[in-house]
């Protein structure tokens, strides 16, 4: 009865929604969400498959929770606090890197301690910082709506360094990742890779938290990874499908974050996490088919 | 016939413990050493001693050729390997060659030619593309064996090589070994003595020292003799040696 009305009244809605969309992109702020969240999907893409192939997870949370000492201590000192929190969570990487190579040592209790003491340090510096720290919030949950131009230079920047880093040398760093003493005992400079990497793993955290900030990075350097690892046991086809992933569920987070007015960090991850659903949902799905059809032969 | 490796009055082992003292071996071109000794007495650290993995506290170790890079291949214990790492086969076997191409190169396509190769050779070939948390215990031994081999090093050191896996795999094992030794001096680590002797020509029995037995018949007494308790295993369906309280004149190899 109602079926053509109702199907006009969709397709209008869909045509103002698009519209929307174009009418969007004459705002700088929103084109400069967009490209922040293509950058954040390439940079965290890359260097996420490294980490959750190489199980680095917690430390990768240690290091981006440790940043925000950094960034307490650029307010008190009145510098950028990107500067700050990238010196700070490099020097901490390095550090993770360095003590988790002593035996003697153990690794997930040192991330812990550094994991809590950059926070603490963190919220002591604001405080003592005479007025009001105003962008503090966006720091902890990021705003992708309010990313400038330096911020967009900076990102890349650093993609350009880690596209470069990754492919020139792809085979030489899955190798060190899989069999660390494989590759000592083929004499390669296992060490300088992996302060290399790590520091690189750092930066993109500190320059990320921009986007979705301190407490949802972890979410964009694994989520994206871990669905594309549901579809494919490749390095370098992880890389390729998370940046895919990321950019599809962030610009998804952004238009929702956009239309209802809600935090873009939160939206993005929310988007994130629904794809990974929907991934795990359909890869289930056909591992059952497979046996069933296994099963009727 | 030339030395590869030689080790001369070293000690070695971890911050606070000395676990090998004042050692000796040469290993020389189509050596093939057996290296046995119980648990803890300092098998795999000899290995990484002769990889260069640790530094002698004392003494030192040498290598005689100017290509160093290419000198030894590696077998580790298969323990060690993250299964769920996203890695292919092929990758790993090409990983033989890092640094035979000066370290950071990329490779040609005659080096993965090279790897098909070795896959073939290890009747592996069809388990190129498939990740290595999807093989079985035999079929990625094959693999780091292909990975150990690809870049035909003077000496191949396989660590434990005969856990998890199959008489049948070990037995084709023993057999490729035996082929390969023919290039290649190899230097096996086993606790299975059993079945080690029957193919090794020489024993070096490790327990905190090393003692070097330039033939692979040994008795139980000499085994106490060298402190090296070791339980001595046979298997039936292998050719093994059986070993006990006979009496025999030292044979004598090349």
């Amino acid at each position: 009865m109602c079926l053509t009305p109702c199907w006009v009244n969709i397709t209008t809605t869909i045509i103002n929604m698009t519209e929307n969309i174009f009418h969007l992109f004459e705002y700088e702020f929103f084109r400069n969400a967009v490209f922040a969240a293509l950058l954040a999907s390439l940079t965290c893409g890359v260097v996420g498959s490294y980490i959750v192939a190489k199980r680095m997870v917690f430390i990768s949370g240690g290091i981006t929770h440790a940043s925000f000492g950094g960034i307490g201590i650029a307010y008190y000192l009145g510098l950028n606090p990107v500067l700050g929190a990238a010196v700070f969570s490099i020097l901490s990487a390095l550090g993770i890197e360095y003590v988790s190579g002593k035996t003697n040592v153990r690794e997930d209790s040192a991330i812990g301690i550094l994991w809590s003491f950059g926070m603490a340090l963190g919220i002591i510096f604001v405080f003592m910082t005479p007025g009001y720290a105003p962008n503090l919030m966006s720091y902890l949950f990021g705003s992708i709506l309010t990313v400038g131009r330096t911020d967009l230079w900076l990102m890349v920047a650093l993609s350009a360094v880690i596209l470069i880093f990754f492919i020139r040398f792809y085979h030489i760093i899955l190798f060190i990742a899989f069999d660390e003493e494989y590759a000592r005992s083929h004499r390669i400079a296992v060490n300088l890779f992996k302060y290399i990497i790590i520091s690189l793993v750092a930066l993109t955290i500190v320059l990320n938290i921009r986007v979705v900030g301190i407490i949802l990075v972890i979410s964009f350097l694994t989520i994206p990874q871990s669905t594309a690892n549901l579809f494919t046991n490749n390095l370098r086809q992880m890389m390729v499908y998370s940046t895919l992933i990321g950019i599809f569920g962030s610009l998804s987070g952004i238009y929702i974050s956009y239309f209802m007015n809600i935090p873009s960090g939160a939206t993005i991850i929310f988007a994130f996490v629904m794809i990974f659903g929907i991934a795990k949902a359909i890869q289930v799905g056909r591992v059952k088919w497979g046996i069933r059809k296994q099963m009727e032969k | 016939m030339s030395e590869i490796v030689e080790i001369r009055n070293a000690s070695v082992g971890y911050s606070d413990d000395v676990v090998l003292r004042n050692i000796n071996l040469s290993i020389v071109d189509q050596d093939y050493i057996g290296v046995i000794g119980p648990n803890g007495g300092g098998k795999t650290t000899l290995v990484k001693l002769i990889l260069g993995l640790l530094q002698p506290m004392q003494g030192e170790v040498i290598y005689h050729s100017n290509n160093k890079e290419n000198l030894i291949g590696y077998l580790p214990q298969v323990s060690q390997t993250d299964r769920s790492f996203p890695i292919t086969v092929s990758e790993v076997v090409l990983s033989g060659l890092m640094s035979a191409k000066g370290g950071y190169g990329k490779f040609t396509r005659s080096d993965k030619a090279r790897a098909v190769e070795i896959l073939e050779m290890m009747g592996i070939i069809h388990l190129k593309n498939k990740s290595i948390g999807e093989l079985s215990g035999g079929q990625m031994q094959r693999a780091f064996l292909g990975r150990a081999i690809i870049s035909e090093p003077r000496l191949l050191i396989l660590d434990e090589p005969n856990t998890f896996v199959d008489n049948k795999f070990e037995h084709d094992l023993y057999e490729l070994l035996r082929k390969l030794n023919h290039k290649m001096a190899i230097m096996m680590v086993s606790h299975d003595v059993g079945t080690i002797t029957s193919y090794v020509k020489t024993i070096a029995c490790v327990n905190r020292n090393l003692h070097y037995h330039p033939s692979n018949i040994i008795t139980q007494s000499q085994l106490t003799a060298y402190n090296c308790p070791i339980q001595l295993i046979t298997h039936g369906d292998v050719p093994h040696t059986v070993l006990g309280e006979h009496h025999h004149h030292d044979h004598k190899h090349d």
